[in-house]
């Protein structure tokens, strides 16, 4: 009996941490949303496929151009964001000052090009996608955890640093944020809305870059691998506070733990997880609607 | 030589024409005042001259020609505009408005030299730089809009009714302080006002709008003593 409680506190503990690594990931992506929603008040459905597109970027570079994997790593995030730049300039600017309705339509629409494209480049059979980390694990008394958790974990506080270092300290990252909150106020102290709208698409094409690239090694590499991974997202960003970046992050790590708990505990767990995902949404939506760290904002009329 | 000349400035929203050919100036280093009811076009013609809508007619700034250059480009020439309900950047803290105020601007020294100087005439923000500005009442958002607006160092202040939901005793400070900031710094202010009384104290020259034209124009003291205009903005 002791022995049996034990090692339910030895499995409950690694649970967690591996939960907190996939929480990690969908905290990537789940500030990539944010970081677009909190500009033009729009879910960006292609979100996930632009991380996919970037991860099978990285992946050539890797195959073909024989370059190291954080070379590769380094690389994609650079070219994410010119993608995502691009990408806001082509296929959003000429939207801008729609509906909220049209923009969601033209993120569908972005979505399907996006995966239709990758399935032209590189096809729908799954690929291996070697990560950095071993995959051996480490002992802590008595729990064994994961390198590789422990390898997603730091490299996606980097990456949250940088963001957050950015956005608190930078001229450049205060003016992106003035320009999401208050556009027209920022247009009359000098800021280029515009221009920041684009960057912020950047930055947010290569924050998701990061999660594409650190779930590939777990998953498989291919066309539609970044689907379930939106959808958890999503429950996160909605858990955290849709227009909240640090709720993304908290509201990632807690649904990467929450569903790596029902995937293990859960009989049949591993097929509940997306729906579990949908739960989160719907509970949060009906019970706290402005999520953890969001606020409930006042409108004049 | 006047510092900006609207010429025939019509401006629309949709089908409804809410400017039908302003012409007005100001003049370097005055204060000047733009009357009139609600919905007469004065905030329009704000809007018209920082950009923020499209027009027709001219605008020059400075001898140069302005009009229907975008709200960043207008900044960039000099032109701070304080609009209408403050702008304030209410999740930011005070010191990060101030910051974006001076966003334009390159020469850090100068801002900080700026910033000591904004602190003078609005005392009460050196202690209140780190709260969001959300916290701050009205009274403090509208002078700490004037405070962003002075970190442009701009050539001309628009303000669109300063005074709007203040206190009168609050209302006399930011005049009080504006008409300071107008003297000392020789800043050119061009400031749209439903309160007549107080606008024709510290202008030198007012214009009166009525449905989208200026229908009056001259010095304060004169348009102070007009029976219509008495009768219609001054109330007695």
């Amino acid at each position: 009996m002791l022995l049996a409680s034990v090692s339910f506190a030895q499995s409950l503990a690694q649970q967690v941490v591996s939960g907190i690594a996939s929480g990690a990931i969908y905290a990537s992506l789940a500030l990539a949303l944010v970081l677009i929603y909190r500009a033009m008040d729009v879910a960006n459905f292609a979100q996930g496929e632009m991380a996919m597109f970037a991860t099978f970027i990285a992946y050539t570079l890797i195959t073909q151009f024989h370059l190291a994997f954080f070379a590769a790593f380094a690389l994609t995030v650079v070219i994410a964001f010119a993608g995502g730049f691009a990408i806001e300039r082509v296929m959003i600017r000429p939207f801008e000052g729609s509906s909220v309705l049209t923009l969601v339509i033209v993120t569908l629409g972005l979505f399907s090009i996006v995966n239709g494209l990758a399935g032209l480049i590189w096809g729908y059979v799954f690929k291996t996608f070697s990560g950095p980390f071993s995959s051996n694990s480490i002992q802590f008394g008595g729990v064994y955890i994961g390198i590789q958790d422990l390898g997603v974990i730091a490299v996606t506080l980097v990456v949250l640093s940088v963001v957050f270092l950015l956005f608190r300290f930078t001229k450049l990252g205060l003016a992106m944020r003035a320009a999401s909150l208050y556009p027209e106020s920022s247009r009359l102290l000098g800021v280029r809305t515009s221009r920041m709208l684009a960057l912020g698409w950047g930055l947010s094409a290569s924050v998701g870059a990061v999660s594409g690239m650190m779930i590939a090694p777990i998953i498989y590499l291919d066309p539609n691998m970044m689907q379930p991974i939106l959808l958890f997202a999503f429950a996160a960003a909605v858990l955290g506070g849709i227009e909240s970046p640090l709720g993304a992050v908290v509201g990632g790590v807690l649904v990467g733990v929450l569903l790596a708990l029902v995937g293990t505990y859960l009989p049949g767990g591993q097929n509940l997880r997306t729906p579990f995902a949908l739960l989160v949404i719907v509970a949060v939506l009906l019970f706290r609607p402005a999520g953890l760290f969001g606020r409930i904002e006042a409108k004049r009329v | 030589m006047a510092l900006l000349e609207l010429t025939d400035v019509t401006a629309s929203y949709g089908p409804i024409r809410a400017l039908h050919g302003v012409t007005a100036y100001v003049d370097e280093g005055s204060i000047v005042a733009l009357l009139g009811a609600n919905g007469a076009g004065k905030t329009t013609t704000l809007r018209a001259i920082s950009g923020v809508v499209r027009t027709g007619g001219r605008i020059t700034f400075n001898g140069r020609d302005i009009t229907n250059n975008k709200p960043a480009e207008v900044t960039r020439l000099g032109i701070a505009h304080v609009p209408e309900g403050r702008g304030t950047l209410a999740q930011l803290t005070v010191s990060e408005n101030l910051r974006m105020g001076a966003y334009i601007r390159s020469d850090g020294n100068g801002v900080k030299r700026d910033l000591d100087r904004v602190m003078g005439y609005f005392p009460w923000i050196r202690d209140r730089r780190n709260q969001v500005a959300a916290l701050l009442s009205g009274g403090e958002q509208q002078m700490l809009a004037i405070a962003r607006a002075l970190m442009l160092k701009p050539k001309l202040l628009l303000l669109d009714e300063p005074s709007l939901g203040l206190a009168p005793i609050v209302v006399r400070e930011i005049f009080r302080i504006v008409e300071a900031i107008n003297r000392e710094q020789n800043l050119t202010v061009f400031i749209v006002e439903q309160n007549a009384a107080l606008a024709l104290q510290v202008a030198r020259r007012a214009y009166v709008m009525e449905v989208g034209r200026i229908v009056l124009e001259g010095p304060s003291q004169e348009l102070a003593l007009d029976e219509s205009v008495r009768k219609s903005y001054l109330g007695y």
